[in-house]
């Protein structure tokens, strides 16, 4: 069956990739299988320079899911550009830069670093970062300020732009709207909801930096439900992602509107989960009357 | 090589309160593991995978085994698991105890649910021909294990924390007692491998440390430690759980 999509400076063999921060840099899945198998690899995070991130412990479990305040811990972008896409460009697979920042000067630091590296092939604007000028407001809970960061990054950048939206606000669509107009080329969603633990035996939260980022199986549902909504006001393609974890739930995302989709926090579960995901979602397909993966996409929209 | 493995519960066993002894068959990593090394285990229903040290290998008969408290729900499932159960299981994983060589004196340092790692270990200096002591420390008498095993290795001591076995009170209360030691290793606390690499500062140390795991394969950053050497972390599932004292700040 044909798994492939052509979105935006991505011409995918399939949907399935793995979500930034949940596969490094790819090196150490690739003692598990052959990442050339994969549609798109999407990276983790890179900020102007190298970050440590939080104190421990950064991850929390959850009924179905986890919360992890890893605080994008990265060795900056000039190293991930000299050291490790090369190391992924030996792959036959797509290349996809997730980018961070306090600032939007970083972020135009960060974009446009990455028009030195020929083999990256999209950019992944990841805007769930506080602005340190704007007294720490995430840029990506109010839309002038995604709007803008959407603006300097594509202006800054060659490559096509998929804008990474924050589920923590209650207006998903004017916010994947307003960043559409702003010129992005596709969207990716969802990132983590905000979330927090109790640690009973010392009565304090247990992360580190108190809260965290929600992820895993819990997150589906509301996934699904921002991109069915987002999908019928927009017209840019959108990257699905929210507690993958079969061949059922990629569908479920291809029906809701995305045209390709992420998997995170499974990998740590089954490392082998996003070629297996690939091999099984052919059938998959078949099962549900499908022939071809672009029948898929957003078909399950009630009109 | 971490390997995705499905081992088999061949026996289990309790073995002190709330601790439960399970030898796993699996021809795979009970050929390469080093001492040291972990599993890292998936319990149905679970987000996260469970890592657990490797506390003995028998090559011969393919069985690795495992020592672990039942704590939260996750070890209290594995615990109920029955004989002939298989589990999904990575590994092994990290980097193990970089091994002494020469005629050393070794003392092993171990607190509660850290004394297993150490057992692999020192079957294997004494095959090495090191002389080993250990000092194992547990919260109570109901929670002493392995004391035979460990004494077959060589000179043992027990401490508890309220006395009711061996001498009261915490590991570091009896180290100044060890005549000469050449190196050492230890598994536990925090608290403790902080008292401990206080306590000896010059000798040459090895600590294996613990920390929550996203990945376990170093890919996510989520069990990290400062490192003395260089600025930033140390990954502790892919360049630990085992470092040179030197290397890392507690
Ligand atoms: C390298 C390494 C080796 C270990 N070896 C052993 C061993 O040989 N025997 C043993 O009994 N225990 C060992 N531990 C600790 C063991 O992993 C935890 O006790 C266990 O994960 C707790 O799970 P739970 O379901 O009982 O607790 P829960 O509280 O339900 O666990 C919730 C989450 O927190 C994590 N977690 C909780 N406590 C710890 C901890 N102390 N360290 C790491 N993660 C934790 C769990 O893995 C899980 O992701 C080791 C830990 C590490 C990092
Ligand atoms: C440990 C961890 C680290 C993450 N790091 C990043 C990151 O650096 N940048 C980013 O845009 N998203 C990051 N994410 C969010 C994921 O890419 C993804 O959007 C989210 O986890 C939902 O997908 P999932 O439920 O399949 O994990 C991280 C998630 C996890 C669990």
């Amino acid at each position: 069956m044909d798994l492939s999509v052509e979105m935006p400076g991505l011409h995918l063999k399939n949907p399935i990739m793995p979500a930034s921060g949940c596969f490094g840099f790819g090196r150490e899945y690739s003692q598990f299988y052959d990442l050339s198998l994969l549609g798109a690899v999407i990276m983790k995070a890179a900020t102007r320079e190298e970050r440590y991130g939080n104190p421990t412990p950064r991850v929390a479990e959850t009924h179905a899911g986890m919360l992890n305040a890893i605080g994008l811990q990265n060795p900056g972008v000039e190293n991930v550009i000299t050291n490790e896409v090369p190391f992924l460009a030996k792959y036959n697979t797509s290349i996809i830069a997730n980018i961070a920042g306090s600032t939007l000067e970083e972020y135009e630091f960060v974009a446009r670093a990455f028009n030195d590296s020929p083999n990256v092939d999209a950019l992944e604007l990841n805007i769930s970062c506080p602005n340190v000028k704007e007294g720490g407001i995430q840029f990506g809970t109010d839309p002038a300020m995604a709007a803008r960061v959407t603006e300097v990054v594509k202006r800054a950048s060659n490559l096509p732009v998929y804008v990474k939206l924050s589920p923590n606000i209650s207006d998903i669509v004017s916010m994947a709207k307003a960043v559409e107009s702003a010129g992005a080329d596709g969207l990716s969603m969802i990132n983590t909801l905000t979330g927090m633990q109790i640690h009973l035996p010392t009565g304090k939260p247990l992360l580190a930096n108190s809260t965290g980022g929600l992820s895993g199986q819990a997150i589906k549902p509301i996934a699904i439900r921002m991109i069915y909504e987002v999908k019928q006001k927009v017209n840019i393609p959108i990257i699905g992602m929210g507690g993958i974890s079969t061949a059922e739930d990629v569908l479920e995302f291809l029906l809701a509107g995305a045209s390709a989709v992420a998997v995170g926090t499974a990998n740590f579960q089954n490392p082998f989960i996003c070629a297996e995901l690939i091999e099984a979602l052919p059938s998959t397909l078949n099962k549900y009357g499908f022939n071809s993966l672009q029948d898929t996409i957003g078909k399950g929209i009630a009109i | 090589m971490i390997k995705k493995e499905r081992v088999r519960i061949q026996t289990k066993r309790k073995i002190a309160k709330d601790t439960i002894e399970m030898v796993l068959e699996n021809k795979y990593i009970s050929s390469i593991a080093i001492p040291g090394q972990f599993i890292h285990i998936y319990v149905d229903g679970h987000t996260l995978r469970r890592p657990i040290s490797i506390a003995n290998v028998d090559q011969d008969a393919n069985t690795l085994t495992i020592l672990f408290k039942q704590l939260g729900s996750g070890t209290e499932q594995l615990a109920c698991s029955p004989e002939g159960t298989i589990l999904d299981v990575l590994g092994p994983s990290g980097n193990g105890f970089q091994m002494d060589t020469g005629n050393s004196t070794i003392l092993l340092i171990g607190g509660g649910i850290g004394v297993p790692p150490l057992y692999y270990l020192g079957k294997s200096l004494i095959e090495k021909g090191m002389k080993i002591i250990s000092i194992l420390g547990f919260q109570s008498s109901e929670y002493v294990f392995y004391e035979r095993e460990f004494q077959e290795l060589g000179e043992n001591l027990i401490v508890t924390n309220d006395g009711s076995y061996g001498e009261k009170g915490f590991v570091t209360d009896v180290v100044h007692t060890i005549d000469h030691i050449d190196c050492y290793y230890s598994c536990g606390p925090i608290q403790m491998l902080q008292a401990v690499t206080q306590s000896l500062p010059t000798t040459r140390g090895y600590i294996s440390l613990e920390e929550r795991m996203g990945c376990g394969v170093g890919a996510c950053f989520a069990c990290v430690v400062p490192s003395k050497k260089e600025s930033g972390y140390r990954k502790i599932c892919k360049d630990g759980p085992v470092f040179n004292a030197e290397e890392v700040k507690l």
